[in-house]
This record gives C-alpha cells, sequence and structure tokens, in this order.
C-alpha cells in the first residue's frame, strides 16, 4: 500500500495517468484517435518535439532556460541544405547532412555558452538575442527561400521517404518513419548522463543551488559550456530531422515551437528553480503536449483555442510541483503539532 | 555584497532615512557614467545617420514618424523595466496588449453603431477604453498572483499567461482583425502643440513613474527586492504586495500600449507586434536596467528608446532597396542585445570593484583592530 502510495506520488506516474485518461476520453468522443494513422501522425510530431525537448530538459534543469533552439535548428538545418544543394552534394549517405547540420548546431551552440558561461548572463535574455540573431543572420546572408522536396539533395530526399513500417489502411498507407530510433538514441544519452555521470550529477546541482555546488567542486563553467554545446549539436540535428519528416527546407519553420517544447518539459515535473527533472517525465509531457494540439481538432475544439490550452498546461506544469511542496510542509507541521500535543499530554 | 546589503538595512531600522539614501545609490542620479555613455551612443547613431542620408532622416516629418513609432514601444519597454527591476520579467506585455486593443476595439463595435449620436460615440470611447484599462489590470493582478502568491518562476509564469491572453484573443477572434472606429484614432496619430500625441502618452507616464520610483515608499521597496529579495523581506517589507503591484504596473502599461496601437493601426488582431518582446527588453537593457533586478532607471530606458528608433530607422534608410531589410534588423536586434550585455557586464564589474575598495578603506580608516576582524 505504501509503495502503491510512493508510485503515485510521482510526478512521472501522474503525467502517465492523465495521459491515459485523456486518451480514453478523446477516444470516446472520436474513435479515429486510436487508428493506426493517428498513431504514426502522433509519434511524428512527438518525435521533432522530443528531440528538442532533451536539450531544454538539461538547460532547465541547470536552471537556465533556452529559447534559441528553433533558431538554431532551422539555421543550422537550413544552412546545410543550402550548402549542399550549391556543392552539388549527390552521395546517398544522410552522414554528412546530419554531421554538418549537427556541427552548425554545435557551433551556434558555443555561442550561447560563451555569453552565458563566460559572463554570467541570464540565460533567457541571452538566448532571446541569439535566436533573433541566428535567425535574422540566415534570412539575411543565407537565404530566405523554400527547398521543396524536389529541390532537396538527393540523400534527404531518399531519407524522407524510408520508412520502418508501413500499414495499409482503408485511406491509404501509413508509415513510422526510422528518426524515431535517433529519439531513441538521444534520450538514452541524456538519461544515461544526467543519471550515472559526474557530469548530469553537476547538471542536477548547479540548478538546485549554484554556490553550493560551486563549493562543492563543481566547475560550473565547464559544465555550462558543455550543456549549452550539447543544445546546439541536438538542435543541429533536430533540424535536420524536421527537414527530413517535412521533406521541405522552411526557413520560417518551427517559429515558436521553444514554448511547446519548454511547456512539455515543465509539464514533466522539471524545474526551473530547483534542480529537479527526468528524461522520462519529460519524454511524457511531450507526448501530453502532442496528443492534446492533435486531439483538439479530434474533439472538435478550434485550433485558434490551442495556445490557450498550452500556457495553462505551462502554469500546470509549473504549479502542481509548488503545490505538493506546500502540502507537504503543511502535513509536516500538522504531524510536529500532534506530537507535540501527545508529549504534552503525555507528561501531564 | 549580500552582506553589505543586509548591513545597510540593518541600518535602516534605526534610520529610515539609510534606506533612502541606499535607494539613491540604486537608481543613479542623472549624470550617472552609464546615462552618459547611453546619450553618447544615440549622438554617435545620431550622428552617423545624418551624414549617410540628410535629405531622409534630417527632416521634421522624419521625427514625427519616429516618435509615433517609438511611443507604444516606449510603453511597453518601460513595462518590461518595472518587472526587470523586481529581480523578473514579463513576457506577456505584448500579448496583454493585444488583448486590450481587441476588446477594446470589440466594445466599440458593440457600442458605437453606424447612426450613434456625438453622446454615444463618447459613452462608447470612454467604456472601451475602461475594458482595455481593466484587462490590463487582471491580466497584471493574475501574472502578480501566480508570481508573488504561487511562487511559480516569472519567466515560466509570464510564458504561459503570454499564450493565454494570446490564445484568448486568438479565440475571440477567431485570429483574424478587429478594426477601430474613426474617432479613437486621435490617440495614435493626434498632434497637440506640433507633438504627437502618443509620445505626450508616453512622457507623462514615464515621468509619474519616474517620480513613483524614486520618491514613493514603493518604488524604494522595489528596489531592494530586486537587489536582495532576502534582506528585503527580512526588513519588513512585503515583498509579496510589492511583486504583485509592479505586474499590475506592467500590465496596465501594456493595456495603454494596446490602446495606443489600436489608435495609430485602427485595428488590433493577435499577431501585431511579434518583435516587441525583444525590442523592448533590448531597449531596457540598453538603458542600464540590469536584467538581475535592483538597478536601472526610467530617464535610461527613454534614452535607449531614442537610440534603438534611430538605428530602427536608420537600418530601414540604408537597406531601403534590399528586401531583406527586416532580416537584418531582426540581426541587429540580436547582436546589439548581446554587446549591451557584455559591455554592461564590463562596467558593473568595475563598480563593484571600485564600491569594494573603498568599502574596505572606510573600514581600515574606521578602527585598524575591527577592520582586521572584518578582514
Amino acid at each position: 500500500m505504501l509503495r502503491l502510495r510512493k508510485l503515485f506520488a510521482r510526478h512521472e506516474m501522474l503525467i502517465a495517468l492523465i495521459i491515459v485518461v485523456f486518451s480514453l476520453i478523446v477516444g470516446a468522443i472520436n474513435p479515429r484517435f486510436f487508428s493506426v494513422a493517428n498513431a504514426f501522425s502522433l509519434v511524428r510530431s512527438a518525435t521533432i518535439m522530443g528531440v528538442f525537448s532533451m536539450g531544454a530538459l538539461i538547460v532547465i534543469i541547470s536552471g537556465g532556460i533556452d529559447v534559441s533552439f528553433p533558431g538554431i535548428a532551422v539555421a543550422a538545418a537550413y544552412t546545410t541544405t543550402e550548402l549542399l544543394v550549391n556543392w552539388g552534394y549527390d552521395g546517398e549517405s544522410m552522414l554528412l547532412p546530419f554531421a554538418l547540420s549537427g556541427f552548425l548546431g554545435l557551433l551556434m551552440g558555443l555561442i550561447n555558452a560563451f555569453f552565458i558561461a563566460r559572463f554570467k548572463l541570464p540565460t533567457f535574455i541571452v538566448t532571446l538575442g541569439t535566436l533573433s540573431l541566428f535567425r535574422g543572420a540566415m534570412l539575411f546572408f543565407v537565404g530566405s527561400d523554400y527547398y521543396n522536396a524536389r529541390e532537396l539533395p538527393i540523400s534527404i530526399r531518399t531519407y524522407s521517404a524510408e520508412s520502418i513500417l508501413t500499414v495499409e489502411t482503408a485511406r491509404g498507407t501509413t508509415s513510422l518513419h526510422p528518426t524515431i530510433f535517433i529519439l531513441i538514441a538521444i534520450a538514452l544519452l541524456t538519461w544515461f548522463v544526467l543519471r550515472y555521470t559526474m557530469l548530469g550529477r553537476g547538471i542536477y546541482a548547479i540548478g538546485g543551488d549554484r554556490e553550493a555546488a560551486e563549493r562543492a567542486g563543481f566547475n560550473i563553467n565547464r559544465t555550462q559550456w558543455i550543456i549549452y554545446a550539447f543544445v546546439g549539436l541536438n538542435a543541429g540535428i533536430g533540424g535536420m530531422i524536421v527537414t527530413a519528416l517535412f521533406r521541405q527546407a522552411n526557413p520560417f519553420a518551427l517559429v515558436g515551437t521553444e514554448l511547446e517544447v519548454i511547456a512539455a518539459v515543465v509539464l514533466g515535473g522539471a524545474a526551473l528553480t530547483g534542480g529537479r527533472g527526468t528524461v522520462i517525465g519529460s519524454l511524457l509531457g511531450v507526448i501530453l503536449i502532442t496528443m492534446v494540439n492533435n486531439s483538439l481538432i479530434l474533439l472538435g475544439i478550434p485550433s485558434d483555442w490551442q495556445r490557450l490550452v498550452v500556457g495553462f498546461l505551462i502554469l500546470i506544469g509549473a504549479g502542481i510541483p509548488l503545490l505538493r511542496a506546500r502540502l507537504t510542509e503543511r502535513r509536516i507541521a500538522e504531524r510536529r503539532r500532534l506530537e507535540a500535543q501527545a508529549s504534552r499530554s503525555g507528561a501531564a | 555584497m549580500e552582506f553589505d546589503m543586509a548591513d545597510k538595512i540593518e541600518q535602516s531600522k534605526q534610520s529610515p532615512f539609510e534606506i533612502f539614501r541606499y535607494s539613491q545609490k540604486a537608481a543613479p542620479g542623472v549624470l550617472s557614467g552609464n546615462i552618459l555613455r547611453l546619450l553618447l551612443m544615440v549622438l554617435v547613431i545620431f550622428a552617423v545617420m545624418s551624414i549617410a542620408r540628410p535629405s531622409a532622416f534630417l527632416t521634421p516629418l522624419n521625427f514625427r514618424s519616429m516618435a509615433f513609432q517609438a511611443s507604444e514601444i516606449g510603453l511597453l519597454a518601460i513595462a518590461i523595466a518595472i518587472a526587470m527591476l523586481s529581480g523578473g520579467i514579463d513576457l506577456s506585455i505584448v500579448s496583454t496588449a493585444n488583448l486590450a486593443g481587441i476588446l477594446a476595439a470589440m466594445t466599440l463595435g458593440a457600442m458605437v453603431t453606424a447612426d450613434a449620436t456625438g453622446g454615444q460615440v463618447t459613452s462608447g470611447i470612454v467604456v472601451a477604453l475602461g475594458v482595455a484599462l481593466l484587462v490590463g489590470l487582471v491580466a497584471g493582478l493574475f501574472n502578480g498572483f501566480l508570481i508573488a502568491y504561487l511562487g511559480i518562476p516569472p519567466i515560466l509564469a509570464t510564458l504561459g499567461t503570454g499564450l493565454i491572453y494570446r490564445g484568448l484573443g486568438t479565440g475571440l477572434t477567431g485570429g483574424s482583425t478587429v478594426f477601430g472606429i474613426r474617432q479613437t484614432q486621435f490617440i495614435g496619430n493626434g498632434v497637440v502643440l506640433g507633438i504627437p500625441f502618443p509620445l505626450i502618452i508616453l512622457l507623462v507616464i514615464a515621468a509619474i513613474l519616474a517620480l513613483v520610483l524614486r520618491r514613493t515608499r514603493f518604488g524604494v521597496q522595489l528596489y531592494l527586492i530586486g537587489s536582495n529579495p532576502t534582506a528585503a523581506r527580512f526588513s519588513g517589507i512585503n515583498n509579496r504586495r510589492v511583486l504583485l503591484i509592479s505586474y499590475v504596473i506592467a500590465g496596465v502599461l501594456a493595456s495603454i500600449a494596446g490602446i495606443v496601437i489600436l489608435g495609430r493601426t485602427n485595428a488590433a488582431n493577435v499577431d501585431f507586434g511579434a518583435p516587441y518582446v525583444l525590442l523592448s527588453i533590448l531597449i531596457a537593457v540598453l538603458g542600464d536596467v540590469d536584467p538581475y533586478g535592483g538597478s536601472g532607471t526610467i530617464l535610461g530606458v527613454l534614452i535607449a528608446l531614442v537610440g534603438v528608433q534611430f538605428l530602427s530607422t536608420g537600418v530601414n534608410m540604408l537597406l531601403f532597396r534590399s528586401s531583406g531589410a527586416n532580416f537584418f534588423k531582426e540581426f541587429t536586434w540580436g547582436a546589439l542585445l548581446l554587446v549591451v550585455l557584455v559591455v554592461n557586464y564590463y562596467s558593473r564589474h568595475r563598480q563593484a570593484r571600485i564600491r569594494t575598495v573603498t568599502t574596505v578603506e572606510q573600514v581600515v580608516e574606521a578602527s585598524p583592530e575591527e577592520s582586521q576582524q572584518a578582514l
């Protein structure tokens, strides 16, 4: 009984429960929710958000916030596409596009790291500045025209049509794209680093109490360089996934994605103030946000209200842990009061 | 630094005058180095633009149109500066402004029909303005409640409420534009004694807020909370109430900006002013408001506003043949924000060093024995 209560006390369990209840409700109203096509479409959106959420997660655990990653993702992937097209690259392998996009992302991540680690500037304001810097630089210096499927390099075009599982449905075929493996790999890596390495401990420590982390001997400067470099690399790879999944290089893509990803991570139990957050929680948050975005249409709620829902989800995600902490405090105070009463009556 | 602060507040319990003097230090006077540096920068931009394109830049018409543009951004920049003084931030200002504009326009649409009499028009305008201000008040109260009473970090709270206010606007309008009426255009486009009316609104509000920050108990408390919330609480300040009021001020300022935008463009929609959040943060930071809270002045924000407006108009004029002027501006804003952050970082560090040195000297002068212990 106690163990069960402990399991339910975990934030992740709560989110998982909400997901189950939510999908049952949506499925009852519109049975199409449980179709294979819808499931694959959910996985597709969740893959993109999931990859970005791993970067956002480690930043938030470390007590920062990064809003520049959609800018990094688009700038890296779009510049890569532009370069490959200009070079006339006709290799089949996806290695070069991913490596190049990841590398460009890494460079941009290092720019973030430079301002944040070297000058101890507020992460939100720095990344808001670099978001504008990266996007503006790409649009002005690289280009602002779309590349549609036919204009993409052959490697990206072939990759975007790949499938690990194709299912025939009444409305045609629907397929699952291998990018899901990239998400799994990145999630496993993040989970391992956060849980089993000194670097991971350092990330939690900085977020929990910067001063204490410094006194405990964590190198804050170095940890922050690694965090923001990773976010850049991760965003670069994510940008290429977006290009492949949408079969186009769109320089105006992903605007506003940062809010949904941050919402997902916060909903998954990560705290901007407390060095808290887990990979599982974030992925569950991503699933919930993706489901909400996808299901409002199935539920017949106009997409105009979608933002309102995401906004409330951010507040709920940020509010639940605070309310919980307050309740726990009250319970402890109550117990102390009862104990004091008991000992007083015992003495009498 | 923190101990220094705590000591100051400890003293302030004996003499309320001390706390006031401290705030004077936190809000430097007119001729402080940072303000002078800022003025110099504005003059340089002005000189470069005047030399580069004198026929277009140095005209009364251009200055008037710059004044119109700058006013609404100025109101938003002051709003965000107030939130930043407390050590927080308000990312919902643009959504609040748009929502206020939308509801005001809808009220006008409902109350002022085509055959309305003069009296009906007036009452319609009064009610619409009231509705807009009420939107700002409620939005600010909600932000303040989440931040001050629930303890949600300001960035997350206002990110969430920004989406909510924007979502409300989208839901109410279906994402389309709502229009104002002819009679309200004076608020955004009118000219009084040769001065654009929105500029008058901005200057009056700036003057009032500058006085509130410098001369009232609330202003002093806001600076103290921004520099050290713990010390502020222990010195008997009701942090929650002060924070709540500061977000209410930010919300109401945003709704006034919404009214001005509605007046100027005679329209309101949720997509208006997307880059304004970045711009207002840029202006506040450029105006030497510390993003970590506790220092900054309205005057600094106003001077920074002038500089950014000169630069914005200048880029438009220099790149008027290129289609990418907006993209280049986006790039410039980002780069400028980062440069200013770094410059301010160095100047703050220098000031901090100077202050530390003088404190040590004072301690040494005061008594050799005590200073030994203190060091």
